[in-house]
């Protein structure tokens, strides 16, 4: 066991080591004003480079491999390092305008600033790769550990990992979806430990953490797609008899005006939405929040000293309230995540006889 | 706004970082964590229900055993009981048997001494019939010589045989 901490450290000392080589400084021209919507969105958004933090004027930033496709030139990897501060590179060059703002563009034969495919393993993509690799790496440290002590209840770290596994799958997951809960326990309980350690890892304001990865549409948008494809593949003939020839009168399901087949069709669309936008919307809010008071600190240094230092304190205070309260927000999205999921599952799976049973009722 | 609209190239990561670790943790992590749980909690249940049937059994055995020594002290006390009954009883039958057995004896032993008695009383009778036939004779041969005396004897003997 002590060998396998040792192994870990190492790798992770090795990791940081690979990119600190490349971490770059740059002097960065006085900046006039401070911007705390630029600072926000700077933060939460997505970015090329890993900032880390500008120290003496210097931006610390680890740069990332970009990855596009050109239908010119097809494919291109190199060093977001070759692109900063404004340089170009075999004719990519950064968007500083436009609706690529911040983006790899490229001028097309027309002479149109247009977007190749952009595969870039960007901060978020990155941070993605980092947490799934704890994720397995934890989830499969357990798991062996199993192996090894058959019949043992487990201790501290892994027991609270079993805490969790166990009250998922029999609080939420069982009572959700019903018999078969257990074909899909592995998808959910994978979504809820991919959430919740991707919340938490964005929590850590240092290296490893501190991506907005769950309050990124993109990762909310691909969960909740595979979300609604389990939902509809997995969905039983009762499902569909009830979305597109429901159990309402006639008028109300007639080929002239489908109203209810109408509105049970979107229904499966608006479902996911809901899952996609919620946990997007939590989590940006939340880093937004947390983000806006550590910028209040700055924008009230330049006032008078007795306003500065008690907004200060209170920013300070404010800052740690919201970030318990974060850490709540991490595990109750992650958690009403997989329990809607579960749900809809759940209701996707309805058998024909107990639906009689309910009619007859 | 750029907030709203998913990046291509990040649909692509997460989509490639998720389906890897879907696929990973449902071979190799959640199964094994799973099962071994239920199987744990199923061997506690087990052995829970198994203790639950001993200690039934346990019990069983105690209340049969404790049936089985109130019974063997019951017999106990009925075989006491009894035993002193046949030990008074016999005593009271040797008794009545001993005693009826010397009354016996003493009643033979009263009889055969009747008995020698009388055979006593009979000898002594001959030979005192005997004797005075002798002494008679002996006192008839001695005294025959005188007439006198013969008859004197005579009267003399008659007189006391009648005396006696």
């Amino acid at each position: 066991m002590k060998n396998k901490t040792n192994i870990l450290k190492i790798f992770l000392l090795l990791i940081v080591a690979m990119f600190t080589t490349n971490i770059y400084a740059t002097e960065t021209e006085e900046s006039e004003d401070f911007k705390p919507g630029e600072v926000i969105f700077g933060h939460t958004g997505d970015s090329y480079e890993w900032h880390i933090t500008k120290m003496f004027d210097k931006e610390i930033a680890i740069p990332l491999p970009i990855i596009v496709y050109s239908q010119t030139k097809g494919f291109n990897v190199f060093c977001y390092s070759k692109l900063h501060g404004g340089k170009e590179y075999n004719g990519f060059y950064i968007a500083k305008e436009g609706d690529f703002v911040g983006k790899v563009v490229e001028i097309n034969a027309e002479g149109n600033e247009v977007r190749p495919l952009d595969l870039s393993l960007t901060k978020n993509a990155l941070a993605l790769l980092i947490n799934s690799f704890l994720l397995v790496f934890i989830i499969l440290y357990v798991a062996k550990w199993y192996k090894k002590n058959p019949m043992t209840a487990p201790k501290g770290f892994r027991g609270a990992v079993e805490m969790l596994t166990m009250s998922i799958q029999d609080d939420v997951i069982k009572p959700s979806v019903g018999k078969d809960y257990k074909k899909f326990s592995p998808y959910l309980l994978t979504i809820f430990f991919f959430i919740f350690i991707n919340n938490l890892m964005g929590l850590i304001p240092l290296f490893p953490g501190g991506a907005n990865t769950t309050g990124n549409i993109a990762i909310t948008c691909v969960l909740a797609l595979i979300t609604m494809l389990v939902v509809n593949i997995f969905g039983t003939k009762e499902y569909w008899k009830d979305i597109f020839v429901p159990a309402v009168p006639l008028w109300l399901r007639s080929p002239i005006f489908p109203l209810m087949p109408a509105l049970e069709l979107f229904g499966v669309f608006t479902k996911p939405f809901a899952l996609m936008i919620r946990l997007f919307a939590n989590i940006l809010a939340g880093h937004s929040i947390i983000l806006a008071f550590v910028c209040l600190i700055f924008v009230v240094a330049k006032m008078s000293a007795g306003i500065s230092v008690t907004m200060t304190a209170v920013a300070v205070v404010f800052t740690i309230f919201m970030n318990f309260l974060e850490l709540l927000v991490a595990f109750i999205q992650a958690y009403v995540f997989v329990m809607l999921a579960s749900v809809f599952i759940g209701l996707a799976r309805i058998e024909p006889h107990e639906e009689k049973k309910i009619i007859k009722e | 706004m750029s907030l709203l609209v998913p990046e291509t190239g990040l649909l692509f990561w997460m989509l490639l970082a998720f389906c890897v670790v879907f696929f990973v943790l449902a071979k190799y992590g959640w199964p094994v964590i799973v099962n071994m749980v239920e199987k744990r909690s199923d061997f506690i249940n087990e052995s829970v229900r198994v203790a639950e049937e001993a200690k039934l059994q346990l019990d069983n055995i105690k209340a049969t055993s404790d049936a089985i020594i109130a019974e063997a002290h019951q017999k106990q006390m009925a075989i006491l009981q009894e035993a002193a009954e046949l030990k008074s009883k016999m005593i009271e039958d040797a008794k009545t048997k001993a005693s009826a057995e010397a009354e016996k004896i003493i009643e033979s032993a009263r009889l055969s001494i009747q008995k020698e008695k009388d055979e006593a009383m009979k000898d002594v009778r001959n030979q005192v019939v005997s004797l005075s036939i002798d002494i008679a004779e002996k006192v008839i041969r001695q005294k025959m010589a005188d007439q006198k005396e013969q008859v004197a004897l005579v009267e003399k003997l008659m007189d006391e045989i009648s005396i006696s």
